[in-house]
């Protein structure tokens, strides 16, 4: 926060944040790639999620500068997040339940 | 207090400063951002629902696409993701030229990423495989279809942002357009990171 503009408070985030998060980013990738070589059965797409939305974590929280938002960043952020279960989970929950009708 | 605020604000029309105008842009973004979470959540959601139904057929055909040309994709868009970051950090700083630059290597890395996908779709059409062969295939080039549109979308407004940029509309007071640019460009990143394992790494 050594940085001052117009704006006061306005976070500017260092270079090096950006590329600790990038080598952070690759090797995410890289397990990724290795776990889907190996056989977890049901739990390799399970692995392969997580992954996936630790790096849209990281995507979010630092070069879409999230952590430095105000809370009603936060909401605009989270909401849709929560439509999308939602949409998902009610659209499974229909689908894979109709056996029992 | 609040209302009192509020109704001064009106009795002002329009008038805004600089830091509501900066904040209500950046959420708007955000906002839009949301609608575009729906419009391939829509599409995720199909996919979790076949993948369910027919596991054997989603195995067998994600063989078909190719995972290196997908991984390389991958790394190309994190990397522009990174370029973005740090032309946005630039600019904050009053860094025109570097911030400008750091666009245009966005810019080739976004064209990259479009490159590497037309040879992608070109040997899946040597093989005879359309989106009508399967539902995989359907899923597999609607979803990346979309993604690659609003790729091209992406670098239309880059290529704008880093014109603007360059003729130094843009500085360490007044970055709002390069912010909101990078969002964008950030969350088609986010959209492959989900799309690479879903399609190319199934086990």
């Amino acid at each position: 926060m050594s940085e001052h503009t117009h704006s006061g408070e306005k976070h500017i985030s260092s270079y090096t944040s950006y590329f600790i998060v990038w080598i952070v980013l690759m090797i995410l990738t890289a397990i990724t790639v290795y776990v889907s070589y190996l056989d977890f059965g049901q739990l390799n797409i399970v692995i392969a999620m997580i992954v996936a939305s630790i790096k849209a974590g990281a995507v979010a929280l630092f070069f879409m500068h999230l952590k430095f938002e105000d809370s009603i960043t936060w909401l605009f952020a989270l909401f849709p997040l929560g439509l999308l279960f939602l949409l998902i989970g009610m659209t499974i929950l229909d689908t894979f339940t109709r056996i029992f009708l | 207090m609040e209302q009192a605020n509020m109704e001064h604000a009106e009795d002002h029309g329009l008038h805004m400063t600089p830091e509501q105008e900066y904040s209500s842009s950046k959420l708007g973004m955000w906002l839009f951002l949301g609608t575009e979470i729906m419009l391939f959540g829509g599409l995720f959601a199909a996919y979790a629902i076949f993948r369910a139904k027919y596991p054997e057929m989603f195995a067998e055909s994600h063989e078909e696409l190719n995972r290196e040309m997908g991984a390389i994709n991958t790394c190309i868009l994190i990397f522009s993701s990174l370029t973005m970051a740090i032309a946005v950090t630039a600019i904050q700083r009053g860094k025109q030229m570097m911030a400008g630059l750091l666009i245009v290597v966005t810019i080739l890395c976004g064209l990259g990423f479009g490159v590497v996908k037309y040879f992608e779709y070109g040997a899946k059409f040597a093989h005879h495989i359309y989106p009508d062969t399967n539902i995989f295939f359907s899923l597999y080039y609607l979803m990346t279809g979309l993604h690659m549109l609003h790729v091209f979308i992406g670098l239309g407004i880059l290529a704008v942002i880093a014109v603007l940029t360059f003729k130094g509309k843009f500085n360490e007071n007044y970055s709002t357009p390069v912010e909101l640019g990078g969002l964008y460009w950030h969350l088609v990143d986010l959209i492959w990171i989900y799309l690479f394992p879903l399609l190319y790494l199934i086990h």
